[in-house]
């Protein structure tokens, strides 16, 4: 019999800090707003529900993988990853201190969205250049090299640079 | 609830979003310019998301067959999607057209489920919708910018939309459950989808200086819901299916 000792909830929320999106290295899938909850169900088993910030996010099993690794680090004999939709994802998910870091990253974060307002253009020209600050900038496609990311160029720098798309 | 009618639902909605998300990677390297490469090739890995959380509905909450079993090990007349998503990617002008009539009418199906009383749908509704409008903002944008661009391109267009016209309307085919999906709060129906999306399309299309076709009814391309498919089928699900029929127990 392996040794049951106590893990808390606060630690668990801690070693999930150390999970990160492979797609956006600098910020924790805590950060990012994704993980809707965390259930200790026993002193030896722990539940970790996520929520996908795309549906068809590619990188979703590399995640579940990389939580289970953590818990089991934790010291947890179970873990089950749970993936659901119960919450939503909404890019107004992601914490501020978060966005701070993709911009600081060179993507530019996502613009929120007013209550009842509708996606558009002008929703995501809402935004500035991550290498120079201005917001003389104009979107090249909304799509980019990975699902959330819209292509922008910067009149100011004349450089190109991804924005996060905004999600509803 | 009426099992029967919800499965039939997801199953016409799962299998013509993987069709048309095989389609749309068909354009994956071979774009007009490297920013629509992209957007075919993102609203694609979408798309075939979408399709996967459906079959994982059907099969998690209804009890069909893996998803891997549904999207890879059926027939031909096993799948339900509509004829219009199996034919070829054609020219860049007529999977455009396709794009934008398509997403237009799956982002209103979505936004009606998000109300849906079959509560794991109207999740999936809830979280789809917000990426396909990002689908729909690409079709509706190109619209008004080839439509109001050089003759060649308004031109291209409007044939694109003629040759599209009765295949799209082929979208909205009856199922044998509409009632029952209406009385049980599951979904809104096609005839209502219908009008929505008329009401949708027609106001960009004349921004685009687009003539929407007259509609003759005995045109009207269906039977993909029931089954009964377009010579194009068949070698798509033989191209995607390649792997797996080669070696069942491949993972990459």
């Amino acid at each position: 019999m392996a040794e049951v000792k106590n893990i808390s909830e606060e630690e668990v929320w801690s070693a999930l800090e150390n999970v990160k999106d492979p797609e956006i290295p600098v910020i924790s899938i805590v950060e990012m707003g994704m993980i809707t909850g965390v259930e200790l169900t026993s002193t030896s088993k722990c539940v970790v529900t996520m929520t996908p910030t795309f549906v068809g996010c590619p990188a979703i099993g590399m995640m579940k993988k990389d939580i289970a690794e953590q818990m089991t680090k934790l010291g947890f004999e179970e873990v089950e990853v749970r993936v659901d939709l119960a919450t939503s994802w909404t890019s107004d998910r992601m914490q501020p201190e978060a966005k701070r870091k993709l911009e600081k990253f060179g993507l530019a974060p996502p613009p929120s969205l007013l209550a009842d307002e509708e996606l558009s253009e002008e929703v995501l020209n809402r935004v500035r250049c991550p290498h120079c600050g201005s917001t003389d900038t104009t979107l090249r496609s909304s799509f980019g090299s990975t699902l959330c990311r819209a292509i922008r160029f910067c009149f100011h720098c004349k450089q190109g640079f991804e924005q996060f798309k905004p999600v509803q | 609830m009426n099992n029967n009618a919800v499965k039939e639902l997801l199953y016409k909605m799962a299998d013509d979003a993987l069709i048309i998300g095989h389609r749309n990677s068909e354009w994956t390297g071979i774009g007009p310019m490297l920013e629509e490469d992209l957007a075919f090739s993102s609203i694609a890995q979408d798309k075939i998301g979408h399709a996967l959380a459906l079959y994982t509905i059907l099969h998690d909450v209804l009890g069909e067959p893996h998803p891997d079993q549904l999207g890879f090990m059926r027939k031909e007349k096993d799948f339900h999607c509509c004829q219009y998503v199996e034919q070829p990617i054609g020219e860049y002008d007529f999977s455009l057209m396709r794009q934008f009539l398509f997403d237009n009418a799956e982002l209103l199906r979505y936004e009606a489920l998000t109300r849906s009383s079959f509560e794991p749908l109207a999740q999936l509704a809830r979280k789809a919708k917000g990426e396909i409008k990002y689908h729909v903002m690409h079709g509706d944008t190109f619209m008004k910018q080839l439509g109001n661009g050089s003759e060649e391109s308004q031109a291209r267009l409007q044939s694109a939309l003629n040759n599209s016209w009765h295949l799209a309307l082929g979208i909205f085919e009856n199922s044998e459950f509409e009632k029952e999906l209406i009385q049980e709060g599951i979904f809104t129906g096609e005839e209502e989808l219908k009008r929505k999306w008329l009401e949708k399309i027609t106001p960009t299309l004349e921004a685009a200086n687009l003539k929407l076709p007259a509609t003759e009814e005995n045109k009207i391309v269906y039977g993909g819901r029931k089954g009964s498919h377009s010579e194009f089928l068949t070698p798509l699900l033989n191209e995607m299916t390649e792997v797996v029929r080669t070696d069942i127990d491949a993972e990459w």
